[in-house]
């Protein structure tokens, strides 16, 4: 069934008209344009997709586009405000924290994700919820490190 | 690496070739090793063959390199930008790298087998010192002063004397337009001297891969694409029995397209198609499986060509005589896929008689020759780009995709995308084979290793060769690792480091063996028997990093050891386990990994890479197999074929051995190599339990352990 969906999409007021069973990852990568979110299995499996519904990471290739009615989408294209970067994206480049760099974006949003529930997580946190997102270039260590160097230039910033 | 727009560049003349990239000043280079493969691929006599890389500097100041080279994540679209600014005397910002666009770039053979940096590196380096000599020169002239009262920093000539008088690069080059065939070697400049090269530097493409911008083969639109997705069999070897599309024939947005074997339906949206593609339904025959996970070894010795030699010296038969004892053993790995997280995509549009193709591949001028070929076009009206690719590790050799693509937007006559999917991607890899080594040894009474006789089945000779000190060696490859018809029941090819893996992971385990059994430390026994410098110093470097403290396996502390040599460089890791003997899981607790690749063109690049190698290495050795049952195979998501996760990082230490005066080794690959051996020793070292087979599932721990208690008791 066609429906109109009016979200949020990166800050912005966004509608739509769409078959609402329609998968939101392809949504975004064809008729939006928004082609940082990635397919990598198609089952919710390795992260690639990931994108936050009200602040939540979630697998975009699992996410029916009428679900996200009233909704805000953030995508790896929302991030950075006013050509800034993020704390996030600024530790993943500046650690070398990618590789292939095709795993990043699903990397970098469930990271924002878990900064925005948890601003300061344990190393144990950051393990556990990146857990489910795959890399296969094994960049691992280093995205690790960029999670807690971002949380921690974060929390500098707050306290300035 | 973006679409770079040039007039008419589909029949490259080198006269064209020039105006299509504009003036300035061009130093044409070529790498020895790339003349010597390219005389052997079909398709480069149709481009200038002369030269396979320029350097351009332009009247913006900016210095373009263009390489048939591609960046998949293993970091040369800075490294090799390092070089050049190096030896230019250019900031590092002002370098573009242009990669893998067969209609700007010249002709490569791929990017494979850790080269890049070995076998391109100095050429790229001469070329830019031949440009620095010519921009001198003309400033020389421009400044009227001699060359030798002349110095560069950052692009900009000066003069010793007088800093107020000098000369941009820019400048020179304005209104230019000189071509240079790099000939006579110009002189580099000492390691001293270098300042880019050696030191650490941010990725070039990380701000397009941290925000989402950078392009892959998948992102890239053009008016009126439509994707494909494609009726695949359950099983290789499957053949069509009947086929009925009636499902689609009211669906205005479907087109069903039929072409012999290709069965596809095309619609304006990915998921649009994927949808369609259910509403066929096909029937297939299956052919009788012959072969599964434990009756393939049986069945590859029995079609095993015979074997080649790798390397050998003095007389296996009398090395036999003086041995105190002689050990015997089989080692096997399954088979392994690539498992990149970008799927094989390619992108192709058909304008009048051109021919774009936009495809993730190692190759892209392989996908050049294949789609022309599958489209019967001369290659010249091919142009293939490649954007980044995310992984390859070998699996992008083929382009399969690329081809199908091509045949789909002709048949279309619109421009169409074709995208495998997981499910696609897990049963046209084309994996690491499953293979064989045999090993017959023996050892003086004084555990000096004294024969050595080994024969790698379907593995490859990489990794095969000697560099223990043994006086009666002969080290055989039976059948490469692409297979020989009848071997596989599917596909097989090269994974990174390919063949060294396999023959490491025999080699290492090996030597363990013969060290638990004289009662010497691993460590030990391996120094005792090299001479190779460069081997014992990474050993030692390791062990002092690890804090390594002797003891003959098994002592319980579940420490192991592994070294080989891959593609030049030298590598040793050491590891520390911890075996669950209820599950048989076992958990790597810790890595240390020492590495000596000579000069380190980007030692945070390099880092990157031995640990990104570490980290896939812990898959190979200890959870992917596929699965399969003749042509089907079994695992074909990340559900059940697992690769490693953030939960089982060790600490991973890497060391970096300094040595500048080395010229640069391969650095994408070696590291991997020894993940097999050093944990299956450093089970060993925990349990007394030898695993034979890879990779060393909880299952086949468990096995082994139970079969080891009841062998002692």
């Amino acid at each position: 069934m066609i429906e109109t969906i009016n979200f949020k999409l990166n800050g912005e007021p966004a509608q739509l008209k769409v078959e609402g069973e329609r998968k939101l990852l392809w949504v975004l990568r064809s008729d939006l344009g928004l082609t940082g979110a990635k397919y990598g299995c198609g089952e919710g499996i390795c992260g690639a997709c990931t994108v936050l519904i009200n602040n939540r990471a979630v697998r975009s290739c699992q996410v029916p586009i009428k679900e996200i009615k009233g909704k805000e989408i953030i995508t790896i294209e929302g991030l950075a405000k006013n050509g800034k970067l993020h704390p996030l994206q600024k530790a993943f480049l500046e650690q070398g924290a990618l590789q292939c760099g095709f795993c990043t974006p699903g990397m970098i949003m469930n990271a924002y994700s878990l900064l925005l529930e948890k601003p300061q997580p344990a190393e144990a946190e950051i393990i556990r919820t990146m857990d489910d997102n795959l890399c296969r270039c094994g960049a691992h260590v280093r995205i690790v490190q960029a999670i807690r160097g971002a949380a921690i230039e974060m929390k500098g910033r707050r306290r300035g | 690496m973006k679409e770079h727009q040039s007039p008419d560049a589909f029949s490259l003349s080198r006269r064209e070739f020039l105006k299509a990239i504009g003036g300035g000043i061009i130093v044409f280079f070529s790498s020895e090793d790339l003349e010597a493969q390219q005389r052997r691929s079909p398709g480069y006599q149709d481009l200038p063959a002369d030269f396979n890389a320029f350097l351009r500097i332009g009247a913006d100041g900016r210095v373009t390199c263009l390489t048939g080279k591609i960046e998949m994540g293993q970091g040369i679209v800075t490294s090799l930008a390092q070089m050049l600014a190096d030896e230019l005397d250019v900031s590092l910002d002002v370098v573009d790298m242009i990669m893998g666009d067969t209609d700007l770039c010249p002709w490569d053979m791929g990017t494979f087998g850790s080269r890049s940096t070995r076998f391109f590196g100095p050429p790229l380096r001469e070329a830019a010192a031949e440009a620095k000599a010519i921009l001198v020169g003309l400033a020389s002239e421009h400044l009227r002063l001699n060359e030798n009262q002349l110095t560069v920093k950052d692009g900009v000539v000066i003069d010793k004397n007088n800093s107020k008088t000098r000369v941009t690069y820019a400048e020179l080059a304005k209104g230019k337009s000189i071509e240079k065939r790099l000939q006579k070697k110009p002189a580099l400049k000492n390691v001293s001297e270098l300042t880019i090269a050696g030191k650490p530097a941010l990725q070039k493409d990380a701000l397009a891969k941290v925000t989402g911008k950078a392009p892959f083969a998948g992102d890239i639109r053009v008016p009126g694409m439509l994707y494909a997705r494609i009726l695949r069999p359950p099983a290789h070897g499957a053949r069509l029995k009947s086929v009925d599309t009636s499902a689609l024939k009211n669906d205005k947005e479907v087109r069903v397209i039929q072409d012999g074997d290709l069965i596809a339906v095309l619609h304006p949206y990915p998921d649009g198609a994927e949808k369609a593609l259910l509403k066929i339904k096909a029937e297939f025959d299956l052919p009788e499986a012959k072969v599964d996970p434990k009756t393939i070894f049986k069945h590859l010795l029995s079609v095993a060509p015979e074997g080649e030699v790798v390397t050998q010296g003095g007389n296996v038969n009398e090395g036999e005589k003086a041995a105190r004892e002689a050990f015997e053993a089989t080692y096997f790995n399954q088979y392994v896929a690539h498992a990149q997280i970008e799927t094989h995509t390619a992108l192709v549009r058909i304008d009048k008689d051109r021919v774009t193709v936009w495809a993730s591949t190692q190759r892209p001028f392989a996908a050049k020759e294949e789609v022309a070929q599958a489209l019967g076009i001369p290659s010249q009206r091919v142009r293939v780009i490649t954007p980044f690719v995310g992984g390859g590790f070998g699996g992008k050799s083929q382009n399969m995709q690329a081809v199908e693509a091509a045949r789909l937007a002709k048949l279309a006559g619109k421009p169409v995308q074709v995208a495998w999917t997981r499910q696609e991607a897990f049963f046209y890899d084309t994996f690491r084979p499953a293979a064989i080594v045999k090993i017959r040894s023996g050892v003086t009474q004084a555990n000096q290793i004294v024969f050595w006789n080994y024969d790698v089945y379907f593995g490859g000779p990489r990794g095969a060769e000697q560099f223990y000190d043994i006086p009666h060696h002969r080290e055989l490859s039976h059948g490469h690792y692409t297979g020989v018809p009848g071997a596989h029941p599917f596909r097989t090819g090269p994974w990174r480091a390919p063949g060294s893996n396999t023959n490491t992971f025999a080699r290492e385990s090996h030597i363990d063996i013969m060290a638990a059994k004289g009662g010497l430390d691993p460590l030990e026994f391996r120094l005792k028997n090299l001479k190779d410098e460069r081997m014992i110093r990474v050993l030692k470097a390791a062990a002092e990093k690890f804090g390594w403290r002797p003891s003959p396996a098994p002592s319980g502390r579940g420490f192991g050891v592994a070294c080989a040599t891959d593609v030049g460089a030298y590598v040793a890791t050491m590891a520390e386990v911890e075996v669950n003997r209820e599950t048989g899981g076992v958990r790597v607790k810790r890595i240390v990994c020492a590495q000596d690749m000579g000069l380190a063109i980007n030692p945070e690049g390099a880092k990157m890479q031995m640990e990104g190698s570490l980290t896939m290495g812990l898959g190979y050795a200890l959870t992917e197999e596929v699965r399969f049952n003749g042509g089907q195979i079994l695992d074909r998501n990340f559900r059940t074929y697992e690769i490693p996760r953030f939960s089982w990082l060790p600490k991973i230490e890497t060391v970096l051995i300094e040595n500048p005066g080395t010229p640069p080794a391969g650095g994408g690959e070696p590291s991997i190599v020894c993940m097999g051996g050093v944990i299956a020793n450093a089970i060993f070292d925990a349990t007394g339990a030898r695993l034979f087979e890879l990779p060393m599932t909880p299952e086949r721990v468990k096995k082994t352990l139970t079969e080891t208690k009841t062998k002692k008791t």
